[in-house]
């Protein structure tokens, strides 16, 4: 067993230490009817190449996403990341540390979510940023959160445009709390006409409204006029971000008057895995720190005066507060922050604007292309994504593409099947790795399908 | 001291070298690195990527200026240094012994991280169409295989992001439970040793927390428990093996008695890796239970996450189960069930997507390559090795309870008495021995607790080494060696940091001096 150092000898030895005669003296607490004398059903131990063989026979029943025209969205996007990124995160004095609850070892993993903590602040616009949530989804559920603990009010108003499996986690996490969470109907052509009934929606009981831009359809929506209903009426304006990488080419949550910026990170650093690990990115204004999740990474000094970082305001959190803490959060996306962080000082401004802008390029392509084959597009304003109407069932067209190994995107009654007018729309997003031909051969054969 | 961005003023440091000063402020390999606010350059990029160039933008007029992104960048030669520079100031496990209690620093096997990275696994979008995901759904159906047979438990939810986000699972269905039979009941009993989340999970499910005191012996107090069981109690939330490293011995009885009012047994399995292989939580009568794949399964800490906690229930709860849920379908292709729909029982939805993949992949390379026997072996060798730490240091430390441990000890300061010398101290020492300390103040119920943790991935020269260390610690305590702790540590990159000045003026970001001021 090639991961086990302790030799037959070395364990005779220490059982003599201990004083007893064999393991099975030291399971003496374990109730004799629990106690199991052979081996579970399961294999046995396997050498490293018959695990690879295994996982890539596991492998071969998928379809790779960079091995086909892709065109997948909806809160997860496939970009090209630096094979320095994936380097940098391996290194085990990265990769095999914990929290970092001694600062005096762990300066490595504090400074970066120092920078961490201030990148995200910067492009979203905002006074303060945590040390990573989860992801996006969870991230919501926690914003919501802390409106009420910063309201005292308990109503939660979310946008239909908002990413279906979001208001599903917003609701699965307020279940059982006080909160009440109101969620408006999906409106895709017109996402003007979402923000007028959020508006519209907002009372004295409202804690915050929560709005996703880019929407999930892709529309980018100018939240300016929102906020300030949302703080004449004294609620908050919740801003979700599910394609950081739009941060570069479109104005900040912050400079539109968001009070909490909900953001999945994935976009920089981490490739899309199926999913997850992801990384939730959470920033809000400085007269809201104390309220906020998760950990918090500080400046300070130490003995000698040189300066240092820590975990800070940590009574705000489970291992100090307990039952009253504002989250019970503990573990967040460290690996994944650093990701994050390193794309992010490859990128600079200058990159990440290029990049964005390289986003849009493509996209401003596909809807060209698209609308040249008589396809319907309903985006004006957008990003790296559109939504399609392709006036038949989405979600048989995508099956069908698949077939001829073609991703085209997410069909919107994916996230919610429950609501009929969302059966014809098409999700599509462009990111800098769709190339030339790969936009074609989505454009021809969805062409092929209306 | 840092020379280079935002100066310092330290005072002289004590060093080995005769109080020499070097010119740049580095000492050897302990050299400094700036922010990369202080030293990169906002014009810089260290990606080539195509120019979009001159387009027509569909962007509605929300155009950003580059500026106003505000951050700088590096070249990937600075970019690889920065980033090197700094994790050379990080203690991890593959530099040295970390014996963290309750956390399982064990060696993390570098195979996991190449199944991990299989481009067929890796680059897959969890919205592709299921018909392209099957192996992706293969690798959570075998994983659940693995998790049910090692737990004895039918159901599994593999969705949750980590221990917390688990538990937070596993409450939300004993709430759902209750509430289908019409009443969800207003507390759940924690014992005094759980860790912090569980009775902030308990909040989260709008439950009020019972605490129940622990015997003499470390364990649940059988009848403090039995007294607080009624049919207003929802459910307990029991850590086992529990925070002060021992197995609860009445756990089937308590089960018993849970069950016998209603209620439901909630496992805290971050301590899975003692019993793994010998034990099913199932036969012991739990309900339900998270199992920290990133603990006993060995995907790494990576400095705070990202974890994983799929939680394995019992047919008592097994309805429960959130989406999303793999479903075999007729010709034995899988799918995943996304959406509640009306009449079911499950709760919800945890998170987007389905969970962390990642570290799926990661867990299933470890578990296919120790097997049934590795697997039992991983978890004697960690109760061995602990209870050789516990009889080698039980005469210079105080043990809080008597008995076997099971994968970690536990001493109070009893020892430290009347020394001067703190926890705190003692920990800060260790870090100068070349070692990660152990666990302190924690389980609250022992006074200046210190929960050692060693694994199964030790040698036992390490182990030797270690004790060695902790002996010779525990003597200088006594013989009045006060600066060599209150001091501590000396040889870290940086002495102690002062937390409560970070806590009183919370800086959270990088600013120009000018901004900050």
């Amino acid at each position: 067993m090639r991961f086990l150092p302790l030799s037959e000898n070395n364990r005779r030895d220490m059982l003599e230490k201990i004083g007893v005669s064999s393991i099975d003296d030291l399971y003496v607490d374990v109730p004799k009817a629990a106690r199991r004398d052979g081996l579970v059903d399961l294999p046995t131990h396997a050498s490293e190449m018959q695990v690879e063989r295994h996982f890539n026979k596991l492998a071969s029943q998928n379809t790779q996403a960079g091995s086909v025209p892709f065109f997948v969205g909806g809160g997860a996007y496939r970009h090209h990341v630096p094979a320095l990124v994936d380097h940098l995160i391996q290194r085990g004095e990265f990769l095999t540390s914990y929290t970092p609850y001694q600062p005096e070892i762990t300066q490595g993993t504090l400074q970066y979510l120092y920078e961490f903590q201030t990148q995200v602040a910067n492009i979203t616009g905002m006074d303060v940023a945590n040390a990573s949530l989860y992801d996006g989804s969870t991230g919501c559920g926690e914003a919501v959160l802390m409106a009420r603990r910063v309201t005292r009010r308990k109503k939660a108003i979310l946008s239909g445009n908002l990413h279906g499996q979001y208001q599903d986690t917003v609701k699965t996490l307020t279940r059982f709390t006080e909160d009440e969470i109101q969620i408006l109907p999906a409106n895709p052509a017109k996402p003007e006409a979402d923000i007028e009934a959020l508006k519209a929606a907002i009372d004295d009981q409202t804690s915050c409204v929560v709005v996703q831009n880019p929407n999930f359809f892709g529309h980018l929506v100018d939240l300016t006029d929102l906020a300030e209903v949302c703080h004449a009426k004294k609620a908050l304006l919740v801003v979700v971000v599910t394609e950081v990488m739009s941060l570069g080419a479109v104005k900040s949550p912050g400079a539109m008057g968001a009070d909490i910026v909900v953001g999945e990170g994935q976009s920089i650093g981490n490739g899309l895995n199926f999913g997850g690990p992801y990384l939730g990115l959470f920033a809000t204004n400085q007269k809201y720190v104390r309220q906020m999740p998760g950990r918090l990474c500080g400046e300070t000094v130490d003995a000698n005066g040189e300066r240092g970082y820590v975990l800070t305001l940590s009574t705000r959190e489970q291992h100090i507060r307990r039952e009253k803490a504002t989250s019970n959060i503990c573990t967040n996306s460290g690996l994944c922050s650093l990701a994050f962080t390193i794309h992010m000082s490859l990128l600079g401004q200058v990159g990440l604007k290029k990049l964005a802008m390289l986003n849009h390029k493509k996209t401003v392509q596909l809807k060209s292309a698209l609308e040249a084959a008589g396809l319907k597009v309903l985006n004006t304003a957008f990003f790296n994504e559109i939504t399609v109407d392709l006036g038949k069932s989405a979600a048989d067209v995508v099956d069908r593409l698949a077939a001829k190994d073609i991703l085209a995107g997410v069909p919107a009654s994916r996230l919610n099947p429950k609501d009929s007018t969302l059966k014809n729309l098409l999700v599509m997003a462009a990111t800098e790795c769709a190339s030339d031909e790969d936009i074609e051969a989505v454009v021809s054969a969805l062409k092929g399908e209306v | 001291m840092l020379r280079e961005g935002r100066p310092t003023t330290p005072e002289a440091i004590a060093n080995d070298a005769g109080g020499i000063e070097t010119f740049s402020g580095n000492r050897g390999l302990r050299i400094h690195e700036p922010l990369i606010f202080e030293n990169g350059s906002y014009n810089r990029t260290g990606v080539d990527m195509e120019d979009a160039g001159a387009f027509e933008t569909s962007l509605g007029g929300m155009d950003r200026e580059e500026s106003d992104i505000n951050l700088p960048g590096y070249s990937e030669p600075e970019t690889m240094r920065h980033f090197t520079r700094l994790s050379r100031k990080n203690y991890a496990i593959d530099m040295g012994f970390y014996p963290l209690g309750s956390c399982t620093m064990k060696h993390n096997p570098r195979l996991n991280e190449k199944m991990a990275r299989v481009p067929g696994l890796s680059d897959v979008h969890p919205l592709q169409p299921l018909s392209t995901v099957q192996g992706s759904l293969k690798v959570m159906d075998e994983l659940s295989h693995w998790l049910k047979t090692l737990t004895g438990m039918p159901a599994v939810a593999l969705s949750p992001k980590a221990g917390a986000h688990g538990e937070l699972c596993g409450v939300m269905a004993i709430r759902a439970a209750h509430e289908a039979k019409g009443d969800p009941r207003k507390y759940i009993l924690v014992p005094e040793s759980a860790h912090g989340t569980n009775p902030a999970t308990a909040a989260l499910c709008g439950y009020k927390v019972k605490a129940i005191p622990a015997n003499d012996e470390g364990r649940v107090d059988l009848e403090a428990l039995k007294a607080e069981l009624d049919e207003t109690v929802a459910g307990i939330m029991l850590t086992n093996p529990n925070t002060c490293g021992l197995f609860e011995r009445d756990i089937i009885e308590i089960a018993e008695a849970v069950h016998a009012i209603g209620a439901y047994f909630y496992c805290d399995g971050a301590n899975f890796n003692a019993i793994v292989g010998r034990v099913r939580p199932g036969d012991l009568g739990i309900d339900c239970m998270h199992i920290n794949l990133h603990k006993t399964f060995s995907t790494p800490h990576g400095g705070g996450g990202p974890g994983s906690g799929p939680v394995v229930f019992s047919d008592r709860l097994a309805d429960y189960v959130p989406v999303p849920d793999l479903v075999m379908l007729d010709d034995n292709s899988l799918s995943l069930k996304e959406h509640v729909e009306d009449g079911d029982a499950n709760f919800g939805r945890m998170t987007a997507f389905h969970g962390q993949m990642g570290m799926y992949l990661r867990a299933l390379s470890y578990m296919m390559s120790h097997g049934s026997d590795g697997l039992r072996q991983v978890a004697e060798d960690a109760v061995l090795s602990a209870n050789y730490l516990q009889a080698s240091l039980e005469d210079v430390m105080t043990r809080a309870f008597d008995g076997p441990c099971m994968h970690e000890c536990l001493f109070s300061d009893k020892f430290l008495k009347d020394t001067g010398v703190e926890t705190l101290d003692f920990a800060k020492a260790m870090i100068d021995e070349g070692y990660h300390p152990m666990t302190m103040y924690f389980p609250l119920v022992v006074h200046g607790a210190m929960l050692i943790e060693p694994t199964e991935t030790e040698s036992k020269h390490e182990l030797d080494n270690f004790i060695n260390s902790m002996r010779g610690l525990a003597s200088a305590a006594k013989a009045g060696e006060l600066d060599r702790f209150k001091g501590a540590p000396y040889y870290a990159p940086l002495r102690r940091l002062d937390e409560t000045a970070a806590a009183r003026n919370p800086v959270l970001k990088w600013q120009a001096a000018e901004a900050a001021e």
